[in-house]
């Protein structure tokens, strides 16, 4: 209830600044107009706006399942070996030294105007969180611990490689999925950035290109509009995201949300 | 704190035998192999604390190691339990000539369970690190011994530090293991919790041939078929004879001050001289 009250009244205040501006700059419309323009514009264009968002949140989803399971598989096979690690790793951070607004008229080029180009950025966007914050809970496994399992296992007489299977299965994933947590939170909070980027390079929808093609026109509402749904979409999957990681490591002791 | 556990030491000895009386249901054939240990060089932090360490313990039996801390107690265990590699010229000597590591079970001084796994899959989880079968029944009977009926879904954090140990000394015996590494079990529990625990382990791990480390002279005069003192300089290891008795003994027993203060002596004298 609390929150919701902060929400409120956040949200009544930044409404408040934005419209005080618009008041005392007294700037024409298709430079700042005010909110109850964006709002008029948002209620006669929705069906336009909807239609691209939904373009937006399958790129955005479809980003974060391949960079999510991509960042969880690369991030176990460096654990499990250490030379992978040294092959890996250096092309892993050179993809993060390369700006994906860089490369987006490539993936763009090489991957079509269709929704491919932007869901290959946002996995790309996606990943490297991911995987990084997997590994290092991987590798973090307490001492302890694995020096428990390892008495344990002195007694199997399976072969080695089902004894390392086991042995991330019950204790080093659990122990790394908090980490892993942590990476999808900072994942679901980038994934619009690629996808709208990858939009804006070149599209024939998606929030993105709506947003560029309005601000060619002077529609500078239809912009607020389509930035405030984008905005929306964002923290509700953030959100969802949040919450929902909250309540399957319901486990550990000391965890909060970051709401 | 849960009440059970602030219980006063006199309920808490009739508790005990209340336990016993429960534990009958997962009767240990009192093993006949005992063990040698000779380690010829321990090390702790990279340098070595302890040369030529040789004890034999006796089958079925608990053995109890005392010494002040850093004399490299635990490592010892870690080398038994197969954690730390033995330096050459070190053996591990079960009397059945056979090998050891897959008779060994080791229970920690922290209790290790996992944070996000129930009462009852803390229990399990040596069977599923294996790839054998879970035994949920004798996980159960294992709960009811300790005196945790009920708490088998309950997760570790909801547990008092008494019943975490508690749950740790049950998976400890859920693979029935003949040979038992105990190290400083109740060191982070209060006396009174710390009594009780040490009736239980000393009737669940009966007939297991156990090594067992403590800091605290009492409790290896309670629950040690027979007690070493590992202290001095250089280190040296000393037994302590003629303790005689079942165990748990009782420690308002005459007898065991004596050997208390013999203990005392053992480990503080020497400093004393030095000073």
């Amino acid at each position: 209830m609390k929150r919701f009250f902060r929400l409120i009244v956040t949200i009544t205040g930044l409404i408040s600044i934005w419209w005080l501006v618009v008041w005392a700059t007294s700037l024409p419309k298709f430079i700042l107009p005010n909110p109850l323009q964006v709002f008029e514009k948002f209620i006669l264009r929705y069906d336009t706006i909807f239609e691209n968002a939904a373009t937006t949140a399958t790129e955005i989803l479809l980003g974060l399942a391949f960079g999510i399971s991509l960042g969880i598989l690369s991030a176990i096979s460096i654990s499990l070996h250490r030379g992978v690690k040294q092959w890996v790793m250096p092309v892993l951070i050179a993809s993060q030294a390369v700006p994906v607004f860089a490369i987006a008229p490539l993936l763009v080029l090489w991957f079509d105007y269709g929704i491919t180009s932007k869901v290959v950025m946002a996995t790309m966007i996606i990943y490297f969180p991911v995987t990084v914050s997997f590994l290092d809970g991987l590798n973090r496994t307490s001492r302890d611990w694995r020096d428990m399992a390892m008495v344990m296992q002195a007694g199997s007489s399976s072969h080695s490689i089902f004894r390392i299977f086991r042995l991330y299965r019950y204790i080093k994933i659990p122990f790394a999925l908090p980490a892993l947590a942590s990476g999808i939170r900072v994942a679901a909070a980038v994934a619009p950035i690629g996808a709208v980027v990858g939009e804006w390079v070149g599209s024939s929808s998606g929030l993105g290109y709506l947003m560029l093609h309005a601000n060619g026109r002077m529609q500078t509402d239809l912009v607020f509009a389509s930035l405030l749904t984008l905005t929306v979409m964002a923290i509700t999957l953030f959100y969802l995201i949040d919450y929902t990681l909250k309540v399957a490591l319901k486990w550990q002791p000391d965890q909060e949300t970051l709401a | 704190m849960v009440v059970d556990d602030t219980s006063s030491v006199a309920t808490a000895a009739m508790k005990d035998e209340a336990a016993s009386a429960i534990g009958g249901k997962l009767n240990v054939a009192h093993t006949t192999i005992g063990l040698s240990i000779s380690l010829s060089d321990i090390s702790y932090a990279g340098t070595s604390v302890l040369k030529n360490f040789n004890i034999d313990l006796e089958p079925g039996s608990i053995s109890c190691l005392l010494g002040p801390s850093g004399v490299g107690k635990t490592s010892i265990l870690k080398s038994v339990a197969g954690i730390i590699p033995l330096a050459e010229q070190s053996f591990l000597r079960a009397s059945d000539g056979k090998n050891i590591a897959d008779r060994v079970s080791y229970m920690d001084q922290k209790d290790l369970l996992l944070p996000w796994a129930s009462v009852l899959d803390n229990l399990l989880i040596a069977a599923r690190l294996r790839g054998n079968k879970p035994d949920p029944d004798r996980a159960m009977a294992l709960l009811a011994d300790v005196g945790l009926n009920g708490k088998e879904n309950d997760l570790p954090n909801t547990l008092s530090g008494g019943m975490r140990q508690r749950v740790a000394l049950a998976r400890t015996l859920m693979d029935d293991m003949q040979f038992l590494l105990v190290d400083e079990p109740f060191s982070a529990l209060d006396a009174i919790t710390r009594y009780r625990l040490q009736g239980l382990l000393s009737k669940l791990c009966d007939g297991r041939t156990t090594l067992m480390i403590t800091h605290d002279p009492m409790e290896a005069l309670r629950l040690g078929h027979q007690v070493y003192v590992l202290a001095g300089s250089p280190v040296r290891l000393t037994p302590i004879d003629h303790i005689g008795g079942s165990i748990p003994r009782d420690p308002t027993d005459i007898l065991l001050k004596e050997k208390y203060n013999q203990i005392l002596s053992l480990l503080g004298m020497e400093k004393d001289l030095k000073e």
